[in-house]
């Protein structure tokens, strides 16, 4: 454990890992939220033409990524926000040429090898530059910044943009705002899980805390924790069994997604066990007035049996 | 202008389409301060499309729209403004608590500002008028559909709008919360709160309702008093003579 955390490399890499394993959920729980759990893997295909561009003009690989990642992003937030028939082609062509597109340029590009383009597709411990290092932080902190600080207006657009529109909340500045985020995410988190794999740490730490939560704020807080500890433990993975770490991170977090869909059930039981609230009648015990029934067939019911609140409130979970 | 305060909404002439058909072929709809206006027609007759086209989400391709006497394009007043929408599922596709949800309806009061205890109060109190405070801890995606309804009625009332605008409040929602509903609606009335509402039927809403707007087609087919039993009556096509006829006007009976 010491000897690992003596190497420049590995401090990098899991100094990347603690900043990809925040931003990562922290995004994608929006893209969850709005039932958009796969752009930030169109994205992460988009990616691929911005590293290729890198290669090509021999520049940053990630700046570039970056730059063709946004474009990419407004131009799927502008297919979707148009509420197009035919968006999803549109997107599946964005898609695919844009993974197609970098393959070619990186095999144009006379500076590198097969095995360069290898680690950005499915992360690498070992290619955390220093820069990048520094590039992933301001990234981080800047999404960080924002999709915890403006989290209820984010969350409103998510949840119902009509209504939000009609909170006065900048609807389209937001939305554009939160799918260059998710570009952002993207190319931050490529070093370390790879592009091909960028999404999966954008929405299984999501879909695995949700297995457990009822609220968003816990929901959003549960992703953020986990992305931590499975990104660490990934990367660390990764140094102890020299394999790269974009699987063994994704790995991990759909175990835990599997753990814990297997004890919500009870923990759930067990919450309404110890809520305090009284669960209700375990038998129905509600007396049908036999000849009062068919004298006044289409009547409404009386109050007492049609009042919702009340049986609610007896079966009310805890609060 | 002849009222001195402007009315709450003032829509004239609309014209809007949707995925390239025309929805709405000139619609007029004033709702002045302190008035209740039910919104009435068969379905796909444009009642949503003008709710939405009063909300500013489908664009006009024609006519005028003032809100509070403000052209829509400078109109910043939105904390002033509630809105339901048409039965849609509260849920998500992340859990999100009842209280989390109705809270989004501050966002107009407290904006980027921190939530604060008294956003937290008037969630409480909107909780309590439609009878949902104590699943307010609950998961929305956990509810049946007329609670969802209810909180999305919550969430409208939570920022005590002085116009209510409801895409079919009632839909779902059983009669006794509808009992609870006109209440609520009644004593927002009674703070002075205009309301635009989608109905199908008047039923409990009906003493308080001042005015009917028919639609028919994208057309206004009647504008003025509620007729009783407005709401199935005036549907187009309902030609069948009854005990209303006299009151019914004679241009939805053809
Ligand atoms: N999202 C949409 N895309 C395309 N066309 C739409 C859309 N929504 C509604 N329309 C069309 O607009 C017309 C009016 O619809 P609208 O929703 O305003 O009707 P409505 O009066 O609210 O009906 P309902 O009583 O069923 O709610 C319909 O003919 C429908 O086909
Ligand atoms: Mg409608």
């Amino acid at each position: 454990m010491t000897e690992m955390l003596s190497y420049d490399f590995m401090q990098r890499a899991l100094l990347a890992a603690v900043l990809v394993g925040i931003t990562a959920p922290a995004v994608g729980i929006y893209l969850v939220q709005r039932r958009q759990a796969l752009m930030g893997d169109g994205m992460g295909h988009v990616a691929m033409t911005g590293v290729g561009l890198g290669f090509v003009f021999r520049t940053s690989p990630v700046w570039m990524a970056v730059l063709v990642c946004v474009l990419g992003a407004i131009t799927m937030e502008l297919v979707r926000s148009r509420g197009n028939q035919r968006g999803d082609i549109a997107l599946a062509m964005l898609f695919y040429g844009g993974m197609a597109c970098g393959k070619l340029l990186v095999s144009v590009s006379a500076q590198a090898g097969a095995g360069s383009l290898e680690s950005y597709l499915w992360g690498s411990i070992l290619t955390v530059a220093p820069e990048d290092l520094v590039t992933i932080a301001v990234l981080g902190a800047v999404v960080i910044a924002v999709a915890v600080g403006l989290r209820r207006q984010l969350f409103a657009i998510c949840q119902d943009e009509d209504f939000a529109r009609v909170t006065g909340v900048p609807v389209r500045t937001l939305n554009l705002l939160l799918a260059v985020m998710a570009a952002v995410t993207v190319t931050v988190a490529m070093r370390v899980v790879g592009l091909l794999l960028v999404s999966a740490l954008m929405v299984v730490p999501v879909v695995a805390a949700q297995q457990l939560t009822r609220s968003f704020a816990a929901t959003q807080a549960a992703s953020i924790a986990l992305g931590v500890v499975v990104s660490l433990a990934g990367v660390t993975g990764s140094y102890q069994l020299n394999v790269p770490s974009g699987p063994a991170i994704v790995l991990l977090a759909i175990a835990v997604f599997a753990v814990f869909s297997v004890i919500a059930g009870p923990l759930a039981r067990r919450r309404h066990r110890r809520g305090g609230t009284e669960p209700g009648p375990q038998v129905c015990d509600v007396r049908i007035p036999g000849p009062g029934r068919s004298r006044n067939p289409g009547q409404a019911p009386e109050k007492t049996s049609s009042d919702t609140t009340t049986p609610e409130r007896r079966a009310g979970l805890a609060q | 202008m002849t009222d001195p305060i402007p009315p709450a909404v003032r829509l004239r002439d609309a014209v809007a389409s949707r995925g390239g058909r025309p929805v709405l072929r000139g619609v007029d709809l004033t709702v002045r301060p302190g008035e209740v206006v039910a919104l009435l027609g068969a379905n796909g007759s444009g009642k949503s499309t003008t709710v939405k086209a009063v909300i500013g989400s489908v664009p006009l391709e024609q006519g005028t729209l003032e809100l509070f006497g403000t052209p829509y394009g400078s109109f910043r007043a939105w904390h002033r403004i509630g809105y339901v929408p048409q039965r849609t599922t509260a849920a998500s596709g992340v859990p999100a608590t009842v209280r989390e949800v109705v809270s989004t309806g501050r966002l107009a009061q407290h904006r980027l500002l921190p939530f604060r205890r008294r956003d937290r109060a008037a969630v409480d109190r909107a909780l309590d008028a439609v009878g949902m405070l104590d699943r307010a801890g609950d998961g929305v995606a956990d509810l049946s559909g007329g609670q969802q309804q209810r909180v999305l009625i919550a969430r409208a009332l939570v920022g005590t709008p002085d116009l209510l605008i409801m895409d079919e409040p009632m839909a779902g929602v059983d009669a006794a919360s509808q009992q609870v509903l006109a209440d609520t609606l009644r004593s927002e009335v009674g703070r002075g709160a205009s309301v635009l509402l989608v109905l199908h039927e008047l039923g409990p809403l009906e003493p308080l309702i001042d005015r009917a707007v028919v639609l028919r087609d994208g057309c206004v087919a009647h504008d003025g008093p509620p007729v009783p039993n407005t709401g199935l009556h005036a549907l187009p096509g309902h030609d069948h003579v009854h005990p209303h006829a006299d009151l019914t006007p004679p241009r939805l009976l053809a």
